[in-house]
């Protein structure tokens, strides 16, 4: 059986170019960076590229790249920088729709003495700006907004929002996880402070991350220990995955235009003939501002899980905000928070492409999904209303 | 992804019985598309009073489905007093069992199951009455309080992965945890499960009982007991405090310890102590 992977923005695959980029940092060049011999020098060489490369992509400096371990350290370390940078202001704004690399640590912060403000969307995905600026207040010490969302795919206007929040002297974080690679990102013209990235979402592996930190941020490192990272990060470096994640970036941004093009034209391609193919579903979010691999589709009268499991015995791997997936029992915080009726979050897909999908793939897709849906609305009770109404 | 059984997988994907019957002698419906699973069953009944053919239609996910199917196969032939006797714990059982965070499927099957011979006898649903605890998922004291005494939940996780409440917004918390002190109050022991016990939940059960009745005990008299190890069978301990030193410790241990764990967890326990 043949496997159709359209769930990218929860892990890519590997490029081969970046596997074979890092198998020797694996193998014949062990070398400690931090070590004095030649041996372990050309290996240090090697990360101050791939620092290059990653700034390189986000029209950065290297010298302001951090490697992590993951998003999720680069979003907790750049929030508890900002906070620890201003240590008597206890307000942090944040929006109800970021991961939970973000949402949990700012609830968690929250019941530690930190007062937290959600900035809400609405039906389509789309932040209330005039909410987050109304919430700025002289005890903000740190404003954390993803750039674009994992699951509606909505991007968020960062560039404009950005230099509203410098002129108010607050400290900027994005979580850009999902828009790396995805849609072109200039720092040079883009007042962000800090922000995360993840290498296993731009087909590098798993395990590293980067923390971007605007030269003149105040930083306090989270991980402390050796001075690796110019003393923002302790920790032997992971090598074999930072160089992996240096070319992942260089290829990124060669890969860009078709992300935005071939890509996109993909997802759209499969969103308008699955809506064409099956009754009463509709898209999640803002279609005009979205990124360009993903596409949320709430199916009426189904439950994402079966349709999840049904799709799995023919090869098509997918995601969905449904309950059912998460453990918790409501449907995904994202869904819930953009007011997606019932009818339709219990059971919506989201599919999210790569430059490795192929136009096969797609009709794959397109042919074996709607008997899903009508197999299990024929099973469901609600279809007749649904249908009905 | 999550731990189906194979007869899970089976059920889900090659449903039995689904469908309507139009002139049914019973019909109970449970579950809403805001809950995000719902079940409607079906019955009709052959002149000696057995379910002669049973359907349903669910909205849910994998495991909600299959434990519809299940109950379906088990009803066919039954009388409504055999049929009444089916618990949620049965519908699990057919299927090899459930992952815990699913069991709220097997239990909307028995309320389905429930509310469909009250619609054919012309009585009200006991559970539907009571007082609305869990806003969110609309469950009511007196559906929690008969899942945590049918099933000997402990804690407010369990309570939600059997009925949902407090899966929501979670501010009945507190109320769920006082039904769950009151049956335990009434019933403070965990009675003994019919059901085969897997190691883990075998382990559980012997912290659990060593935690609630056995160390509690040795306390008011000064001493304590820790578990070391369990090993198929045979459950190490060592005793502290004043037990340690106690002549009688040996008694303590096979007619105490070991007795009540024999009662409470599995009859073919062997306590052994182990020495510092």
């Amino acid at each position: 059986m043949k496997m159709v992977y359209v769930d990218n923005n929860a892990t890519t695959q590997v490029a081969s170019e970046v596997f074979e980029e890092m198998s020797p940092y694996l193998t014949r060049y062990y070398g400690n960076p931090s070590s004095m011999y030649t041996f372990a020098g050309q290996v240090g060489d090697k990360l101050r590229e791939a620092a290059a490369k990653v700034a390189d992509l986000l029209g950065a400096a290297p010298e302001e790249i951090v490697f992590t371990s993951c998003g999720t350290e680069s979003d907790n370390t750049a929030i508890h920088a900002a906070l620890r940078s201003n240590p008597d202001k206890r307000h942090i704004v944040t929006t109800r729709v970021e991961h939970p690399a973000v949402k949990s640590l700012c609830e968690d912060l929250s019941k530690r003495g930190y007062r937290v403000s959600f900035v809400p969307v609405d039906h389509k995905g789309r932040l209330d700006l005039d909410y987050l600026y109304d919430h700025l207040t002289d005890d903000t010490a740190v404003v954390s907004i993803m750039w674009a969302n994992n699951e509606s795919g909505v991007i968020f206007p960062i560039p404009e929002i950005a230099k509203k929040i410098r002129d108010r002297g607050i400290v900027f974080h994005t979580d850009a996880v999902q828009a790396v690679g995805k849609v072109p990102i200039d720092l040079s013209s883009v007042p962000v402070d800090m922000l995360a990235l993840s290498g296993h979402k731009l087909h590098a592996p798993k395990g590293v991350g980067v923390l971007y930190i605007r030269k003149g941020t105040k930083f306090s490192p989270f991980l402390i220990g050796g001075h690796q990272e110019r003393g923002r990060r302790g920790g032997t470096e992971n090598v074999a995955s930072i160089v992996a994640l240096g070319k992942a970036c260089e290829l990124a941004g060669q890969h860009i235009e078709e992300e935005n093009t071939r890509v996109a034209r993909l997802r759209d391609r499969l969103e308008s003939e699955l809506l064409a193919r099956i009754d009463k579903a509709s898209v999640n979010g803002d279609v005009k501002n979205r990124l360009p691999n993903t596409t949320s589709i709430g199916f009426d009268a189904v439950e994402g899980e079966a349709v999840l499991l049904l799709m799995d015995q023919i090869g098509i791997c997918a995601s969905s905000g449904s309950a059912c997936t998460s453990g918790s029992l409501e449907p995904s915080h994202v869904l819930r928070a953009m007011g997606v009726p019932f009818t339709s979050a219990h059971g919506s897909i989201r599919f999210s492409l790569s430059r490795y999908n192929t136009e096969e793939q797609i009709d794959h897709i397109i042919e074996h999904l709607p008997p899903i849906i009508d197999r299990l609305r024929k099973m469901s009770p609600f279809w007749k209303q649904s249908q009905a109404g | 992804m999550w731990e189906y059984t194979d007869k899970v997988k089976d059920h889900f994907l090659n449903p039995r019985n689904v469908g309507i019957i139009e002139n049914a002698d019973g019909v109970g419906e449970v579950g809403s598309l805001a809950c995000g699973d719902a079940l409607t069953l079906y019955f009709k009944l052959d002149d000696d009073g057995r379910i002669d053919d049973v359907k349903f239609q669910t909205f849910g996910c994998a495991s909600a489905i299959a434990s519809s199917s299940a109950l379906t196969e088990m009803l066919k032939g039954l009388t409504l007093d055999e049929a009444r006797k089916i618990s949620n714990d049965d519908i699990a059982e057919f299927l090899g069992g459930l992952p815990k965070e699913k069991m709220h499927c097997s239990v909307m099957g028995r309320e389905a199951l429930e509310a469909a011979i009250a619609n054919f006898e012309g009585t009200p649903v006991e559970e539907t009455e009571g007082e609305v605890v869990c806003e969110c998922f609309g469950v009511t004291d007196i559906q929690i309080e008969r899942v945590v005494r049918e099933n000997h939940l402990t804690t407010i996780a369990d309570v939600t992965d059997y009925v949902k409440a407090g899966g929501g917004c979670e501010k009945c918390h507190d109320q769920i945890q006082e039904i769950i002190d009151s049956v335990m109050e009434k019933e403070p022991v965990p009675k003994k499960k019919q059901t085969r016990l897997t190691n883990i939940q075998k382990i559980k059960l012997i912290e659990e009982t060593l935690e609630r009745e056995i160390r509690p005990a040795l306390e008011k008299d000064g001493g304590n007991i820790e578990l070391v190890d369990v090993d198929g069978n045979a459950v190490y301990v060592q005793l502290r405090g004043t037990c340690a030193s106690c002549r009688l410790s040996e008694v303590t241990l096979s007619e105490y310890v070991q007795a009540k764990l024999r009662e409470l967890v599995a009859p073919e326990l062997v306590v052994e102590e182990v020495h510092p």
